[in-house]
Order: structure tokens, then C-alpha cells, then sequence
């Protein structure tokens, strides 16, 4: 049942790789966003936090399958679309961010290039209102609309993530998947980011689902967090409530490991065999 | 007061870019621009900067490893530029580094043991069994196996290769360690393991170390005292808890308010 309410509606997804359906990556994961609210994925490598991510895109590598579960996005199951129509909501009522700035971009075109790309495909703009929106974006972004002529290695990591971002709300989606966005960069730098991403996001009424490991990083900006363990969301609720009483044993494990500023609490990494039996 | 064991003064280096059109021009770069540093014998002195404040060539011009144009290293009173290619491998042997990426710094076709063991092999230091057994021991002091030393570096975990690199750099038993931001690449969890057994060994083997790391969290939590860099120049020094609770320089303020979740852990 989809709640009209919510932009995007994952549920009961299960991936595991096409040639050993037994090995579940994403268990039964189901989940909610609504629109101007940002959701964390929080977990370690392997947890299957971006998985998550790229189903709801219908981007899993192709060794990937999903075996069972359906995405509900504006009302409307994306589960069972074609590659043509993913690729209408993809970009354009979609938008994304990764981690690696410097990868994302094409070296050889101009930023201003890429970041009319998604309007010219999805918009058809062109012309002098195609070069006056690219300039609004790259200055919504924080970056002097005179550098749409620059090269991505020109801009600086901070740069490069602010074009990314520029890329991805060109269309105004609905929604935006930030997969990592700052784990590359400086603190400064990261911290600007991530307040550019929470004003856009509250200006646009946009939906975000946020990808970390960063138990800060969700501190600063989620409103709702999932915790994912071996494919499974074991803890969600609102940040303030999983962070300050977290009630999943891992949740509170992975919470231990962080080095907290005042330096006071000690460090206490996971103790896997004990989490086992507590899990089970 | 401990005393000093490793000590930069006066350390500058400068770099050339080419620049301008097609190259033709030149800038000049200070990575480090009159940086004087110095590590207290069973201390770790921790070096925080972002990336391009001069950190990692800190620490390479103090190990040797790049030449510095002027300034002056003093490793237990001897100054490291002024000995001889022969004396200064001897001091190698008590020089160590870990290095950030457990993927890029392991040869993948040695086996660990011989990873391990290629310190005590170069500085002729015992036989072919004592080798083996002071390799077995530290590999289980760091906590893998024994029976690890036949086996690849692809066939373990990012953290477990990284407890790999330690063993190479303590199975010489160095007096001091540079550590090149060694749980940047590393899970949260797999983090905090590391950090610990850092701790320990310093605390077993009297280690002094020289900590590089952009996670001023980490940096709390390892540090005895901190250097804050910036654009190669030294912005702020001082012991941890002084420079965290009362950061002087607009610089290190800056940082300390970026650490994200600082807001609501204050709150």
C-alpha cells in the first residue's frame, strides 16, 4: 500500500548476486522518505548501504539482481519499469551524488558542458536559456557562473562536489540520493558541503537519502536514520533518538567506536562474536 | 619533562609547478615554509592539517625520504642530513613509517611473513629461524596468525593489512613511528581496533610516535601534543586538551567547528 505521502516507498528489497541467490546482500530492507526530509543510511563497507541506493535507481551492477521487492517513488512502483523509462526518472526526478568528485566528472569537457547535460536530454533547453540556467546553478551552487568554462581539474575537490551538486538538482528532482558526498574531502571543505546540501534541500523540498559510515556526518544532517548491518536494517528512527538512545546492540556497538571530541570516552571497538549472540 | 627524540628546525621545502600556458611558467610552492617540530621520547605528537597543508611532506623530509632545501632533523641528537648513506640506513632501523593505504603499501607478490621479515633481512639482523619465530610473534602480537605468513596480502581484510604494515615497522623495534594517516581508509570499527593496538604497542615497546591525520576526532583521542598546519606553515601548537578546549588561532577554530557532529554532541 503506498502512502501518497511519502516520495519514495522501498519495500521488503532483497538483492543478492544472480549466480548464488542464497547470499543475501539487502534483506528485507523497507523504508520510507518523505519530501524535504533527509533519511541517513548509516553502516560499514559491505553492510549494504550503497546497494540500497543503486537499486532504487535500477543501477546494480549487472552480476546483481533483485530478487524480491518493490520501489514505490511519486506513487508509482518504479520496480517494473524499462530501461527508457528509469531513464526519464533518473536525473531528472532523481538526482544523484558519489563519493569520488574527481571520477564522477568527464575530464575533457567543461563543467559548464556537464552540467547542462542533464537539461539538454531531460529538458531539451538550449540556446541562451540553456547558458542562463547553467550560470543559476553553478551560483545557487556557490561557484562564480564565470567558471562554466573550466575544466574539472581546474576546480579544487570542494569544487568539483559543488558542480556534482549542480548536475544533480539542474532538473529540480524530487528526490536526491547523496552516496557519500563528502567522505573525500577536508573538514572545512565537508562541512560547507553539507550545509549547501541542507539548504537546497529545505529550498527544493527535496527528499534525501544520504549515504555514510559518519555517525557525525548524520549527526549534522539527517533527520531519520537507518542502521544497516550484514544487508539488514537493524535500527531506524529519528536521529536524535538513535543517536542518543540507541536501542540495537549494534547501533550501540558501532557508536563506541567513535572517537568522540572531548576525548573522554575510550575507544571500545566491536567484539563481532559477542554481537553475534547478542543478535541471534 | 621527557626528552626529545626527533626534532625539526627551521624545515623548509619548495616545490615547482609549472604553470601558466602550456607550462611555460614556473610557481613556486612552499610545502613547508620554516616548520620546527619536535617528539618527546614515549609521546605521540600528532600533525593535523587538510590536504595541501604540508603534512605528508613533514614527514617524509623528516624521515629522509625527500631532501629538504634547509633546516635541520635531529634524531636523538644527530642530525639525520649530515650522516652518511650507510649510517643513516643503520638509522632507518629505528626510523619506521605505516602508511595510509593497507591496499597500495603491501607488495602483493611477497608473502606476508617475507613482508614482514624484509626489515630484519636488510639489517642482517639474526638468522634465518630467528627470523622466523621474531616475524611469528609479532604477527600474533598484532593480532593475526602465525600461520598468516604464508599468504598474500589480497587474501586478508583492509584492517587486517593494515595490521600487516605495523608488524613490518615494530619487528625491527623502532624508537619512533611514523604513522602517514593509517585509519583514514578504514571502517569506523576496524578503526577504533587499530587505534588501540597503536596504543598498546606504544605502551609495551616505549614507542614515540609521529601521528598524520586529517580526523581531528582521531587526533583527540591518540595525541599527546598537536601541530595544526596550514599551507606549510605551522598555525598552532600545544597539548591536547589546551588545543582543543582553547584553540587561539582563528585557523584551528575553524577546524574544530567543522568536525561535524561537534553541534549536537555540545548541545
Amino acid at each position: 500500500m503506498a502512502c501518497v505521502a511519502d516520495l519514495l516507498r522501498v519495500e521488503h528489497l532483497t538483492v543478492a548476486p544472480a549466480a548464488n541467490p542464497q547470499r543475501l546482500l539487502v534483506k528485507d530492507v523497507s523504508f520510507a522518505l518523505a519530501a524535504g526530509r533527509t533519511t541517513c543510511i548509516v553502516g560499514e563497507s559491505g553492510s549494504g548501504k550503497s546497494l540500497t541506493a543503486l537499486s532504487v535507481m535500477g543501477l546494480l551492477p549487472p552480476a546483481l539482481q533483485r530478487f524480491s521487492g518493490n520501489i514505490i517513488f511519486q506513487g508509482n512502483s518504479i520496480t517494473g519499469f524499462s530501461n527508457a523509462q528509469m531513464c526519464d526518472v533518473r536525473g531528472k526526478r532523481i538526482g544523484m551524488i558519489f563519493q569520488e568528485p574527481m571520477t564522477s566528472l568527464n575530464p575533457v569537457l567543461t563543467v559548464g558542458y556537464q552540467i547542462g547535460e542533464p537539461l539538454v536530454a531531460h529538458l531539451g533547453l538550449s540556446g541562451k536559456v540553456l547558458q542562463t540556467r547553467i550560470a543559476e546553478l553553478l551560483e545557487r551552487v556557490g561557484i562564480p557562473p564565470e567558471r562554466a568554462g573550466s575544466y574539472p581539474d581546474e576546480l579544487s575537490g570542494g569544487q568539483r562536489q559543488r558542480v556534482m551538486i549542480a548536475m544533480s538538482i539542474a532538473c529540480e528532482p524530487a528526490m536526491l540520493i547523496a552516496d557519500e558526498p563528502t567522505t573525500a574531502l577536508d573538514v572545512t571543505v565537508q562541512a560547507q558541503i553539507l550545509a549547501l546540501l541542507a539548504e537546497l534541500k529545505s529550498r527544493m523540498n527535496m527528499g534525501m537519502l544520504f549515504i555514510t559510515h559518519d555517525f557525525g556526518v548524520v549527526a549534522d544532517i539527517a533527520d531519520d536514520v537507518l542502521v544497516m548491518f550484514r544487508g539488514e536494517i537493524v535500527e531506524s528512527g529519528s536521529v536524535t533518538d538513535v543517536l542518543s538512545s540507541p536501542q540495537h546492540p549494534y547501533t550501540r556497538a558501532l557508536l563506541d567506536c567513535v572517537p568522540d571530541i572531548e576525548g573522554k570516552k575510550p575507544l571500545k571497538p566491536i567484539d563481532y562474536s559477542w554481537l553475534n549472540e547478542a543478535v541471534v | 619533562m621527557s626528552d626529545i627524540i626527533l626534532s625539526g628546525k627551521g624545515l623548509i621545502k619548495t616545490y615547482r609547478q609549472r604553470s601558466g600556458k602550456f607550462g611555460f611558467g614556473a610557481t613556486i610552492i612552499k610545502a613547508l615554509d620554516d616548520v620546527s617540530i619536535s617528539v618527546r621520547q614515549g609521546d605521540t605528537l600528532a600533525v593535523v592539517g587538510e590536504s595541501g597543508s604540508g603534512k605528508s611532506t613533514l614527514a617524509r623530509c623528516l624521515l629522509q625520504l625527500q631532501p629538504l632545501d634547509a633546516g635541520e632533523v635531529l634524531f636523538e641528537g644527530r642530525d639525520l642530513a649530515a650522516l652518511s648513506g650507510k649510517e643513516l640506513r643503520a638509522v632507518r632501523r629505528d626510523l619506521q613509517m605505516v602508511f595510509q593505504d593497507p591496499f597500495a603499501s603491501l607488495n602483493p607478490r611477497m608473502k606476508v611473513g617475507d613482508i614482514v621479515g624484509e626489515g630484519l633481512v636488510i639489517h642482517g639482523l639474526g638468522d634465518v629461524q630467528e627470523r622466523r619465530t621474531k616475524v611469528m610473534h609479532m604477527l600474533e602480537r598484532v593480532g593475526l596468525a602465525a600461520s598468516d605468513m604464508g599468504k598474500y596480502p589480497h587474501e586478508f581484510s583492509g584492517g587486517q593489512r593494515q595490521r600487516i604494515g605495523i608488524a613490518r615497522a615494530l619487528v625491527l623495534q623502532p624508537k619512533l613511528v611514523v604513522c602517514d594517516e593509517p585509519v583514514s581508509a578504514l571502517d569506523v570499527s576496524i578503526q577504533a581496533q587499530i587505534l588501540l593496538l597503536l596504543k598498546e604497542l606504544q605502551r609495551e615497546m616505549g614507542l614515540s610516535y609521529l601521528f598524520i591525520s586529517h580526523d581531528l576526532r582521531v587526533i583527540r583521542h591518540v595525541a599527546d601534543e598537536v601541530v595544526v598546519m596550514h599551507r606549510g606553515r605551522v598555525v598552532e601548537q600545544g597539548a591536547v586538551e589546551d588545543l582543543y578546549a582553547n584553540p587561539r588561532e582563528e585557523y584551528t577554530q575553524n577546524l574544530l567547528n567543522s568536525i561535524p557532529g561537534r553541534h549536537r554532541q555540545a548541545a
